[in-house]
């Protein structure tokens, strides 16, 4: 039995994988910056879900399921619907590619996350590593 | 998903004649000193004829275009108010002209802000023609544009799908007398396009064969476009051609780990050209991705030629081919060869490896190197030393 996706449960466990990363640490040792992961509503989920990370220097300092977006004001917005989110998890969608053809929609600025590329990676490898269900 | 984006092309013989076709009142002309004194720009005004009756030329573009370049040209593209932007000459005022055009369309932006995400809405003031007059950096063909922010020794690779030209002219006559070294260092550029489109992680069905196709005529015609120039027309024009072709490649799949580490070391020993110093890296890196055992070069190594083998046995034919080939035409390969001096390269290294770390063309390689990994990179192309890591 995994973790349900896009639940409070499920972004603490990223939290937590990216923490134990030794990979994530290092690669991300410079990243200054915290992200909303937007589901989009369609399929299985009703309204749009927030996940907040706030990413600092290699660790996630913390993460949380957000009921109004308007609690947090990010650096970045990373919008898109399950499908999207689950291909990428499981490697099948290249999360640059998935940005730049708009399966990904990218709020913020699109030159700071290219010039971490390695931490982008660490971040897929940390997500594919969680055991999750998908809804 | 993925995406197929590529200019109208004219090419061949006469193709700079289709100026004349065009529609419209003024012209801006993104150049260089050197071409508007050898007079490429007076053959494009003769071109463009009645067609487009004004014109204003900007012949101030730099090898290795700086952002405050670029800025100024804007500025000059606002005043004049042209309804055609033309990039005349080589990557740099290519790459130059379509930065321009950006921020005249866009003046709310700075050159660093155009991304891929952008929604730019250009086409409301002019449109764009490419018109090479090297054969390498297939910037005619695709959206890619790299400045130089010269203050931090930094290559910046910015790209936005709209900023393709509308119109790209490889005219063969306009390279037929390139200087041999011009010819080398840039028609090079156009093999290591090739390769790295095929053998990235981006490649894709869409620019598979173009890539297959530019490297076969780059190792069957460049030696004697070099050797030959004028006299071997049709060698100028394959190479005119197999430019643009690979220039389609790595805007519809992407450029690699040679280019990651070519644009550090480029902007830092800005004395060698960037199609030279990229290859220079090229072999090792094929070695380097093939030793991780996931590479792509099998039916490249088939499509050229060479010995079919293991993984590793085909990458190795390969670095040989190509330094094979630079060697041929008189190209270093190594970073000693190509005049760096190792005091420099060990003054310079943590900026080159930190600057490798974070280039984006790293995402497209098959195997990514840690930072110890690029710094070894650096040490064997400088020694001429096989990678056995």
């Amino acid at each position: 039995m995994g973790i349900q996706f896009a639940t409070d449960e499920w972004i603490k466990a990223l939290r937590d994988e990216l923490n134990n990363s030794p990979g994530y640490k290092n690669a991300a040792s410079k990243w200054e910056g915290d992200f909303y992961f937007v589901i989009t509503a369609g399929d299985a989920i009703p309204e749009d879900i927030y996940l907040y990370m706030d990413l600092w220097h290699g660790e996630c300092r913390d993460a949380f399921k957000v009921d109004d977006p308007a609690t947090k004001s990010p650096e970045f917005k990373l919008h898109a619907p399950v499908k999207t989110w689950r291909g990428v998890m499981e490697k099948k969608i290249d999360p640059i590619k998935g940005i730049v053809t708009k399966q990904l929609k990218l709020e913020g600025p699109m030159m700071k996350v290219m010039k971490a590329p390695k931490a982008a990676i660490e971040l897929v490898e940390a997500c594919t590593r969680l055991d999750t269900d998908w809804p | 998903m993925w995406f197929f984006k590529c200019p109208e092309f004219f090419f061949g013989e006469d193709s700079l004649s289709q100026l004349g076709n065009l529609s419209g009142q003024r012209a801006f002309i993104v150049t260089d000193a050197n071409l508007l004194a050898l007079g490429f720009v007076a053959q494009v005004q003769q071109a463009l004829g009645t067609a487009v009756p004004h014109q204003y030329i900007f012949a101030e573009v730099e090898p290795d275009p700086s952002l405050e370049t670029v800025q100024r040209g804007a500025a000059a593209m606002l005043a004049y108010e042209p309804d055609w932007i033309i990039g005349l000459g080589g990557g740099s005022c290519m790459d130059a002209a379509k930065a321009m055009w950006v921020l005249y369309e866009r003046p709310d932006l700075s050159p660093d802000e155009i991304s891929p995400m952008l929604d730019l809405g250009l086409r409301q003031k002019a449109r764009l023609i490419c018109i090479p007059t090297t054969a390498g950096t297939g910037s005619e063909s695709n959206f890619a544009v790299v400045l130089t922010d010269t203050a931090a020794h930094r290559k910046l690779t910015l790209a936005n799908r709209e900023a393709t030209p509308d119109i790209a002219i490889v005219d063969p006559a306009l390279t037929a007398n390139l200087p041999a070294g011009v010819t080398a260092d840039s028609g090079i550029d156009v093999l290591t396009h090739a390769i790295e489109a095929y053998s990235c992680t981006w490649a894709n069905d869409f620019t598979d064969g173009l890539c297959l196709h530019a490297a076969r005529t780059v190792f069957a015609y460049l030696p004697s476009a070099i050797k030959n120039g004028a006299s071997d027309p049709v060698a100028r024009e394959k190479m005119a051609n197999a430019a643009a072709i690979a220039g389609i490649t790595l805007g519809n799949s992407s450029v690699a780990l040679a280019h990651a580490l070519g644009h550090a070391a480029g902007a830092v020993f800005r004395q060698v050209a960037h199609g030279r110093i990229t290859a220079i890296f090229l072999p090792y890196t094929i070695q380097f991705v093939a030793n991780g055992g996931d590479s792509r070069y099998t039916d490249l190594a088939l499509a050229l030629g060479l010995p079919n083998g293991d993984e590793q046995a085909v990458a190795q034919n390969l670095a040989t081919a190509v330094r094979g080939l630079m060697h041929e035409v008189r190209l270093p390969t190594s970073l000693q060869e190509a005049g760096i001096a190792l005091a420099e390269l060990e003054a310079m290294l943590p900026l080159l490896c930190e600057h490798v770390d974070v280039d984006a063309n790293l995402l497209m390689s098959r195997r990514i190197p840690t930072l110890e990994e690029i710094e070894q990179l650096f040490r064997y192309a400088y020694a001429g030393q096989e990678v056995d890591f």
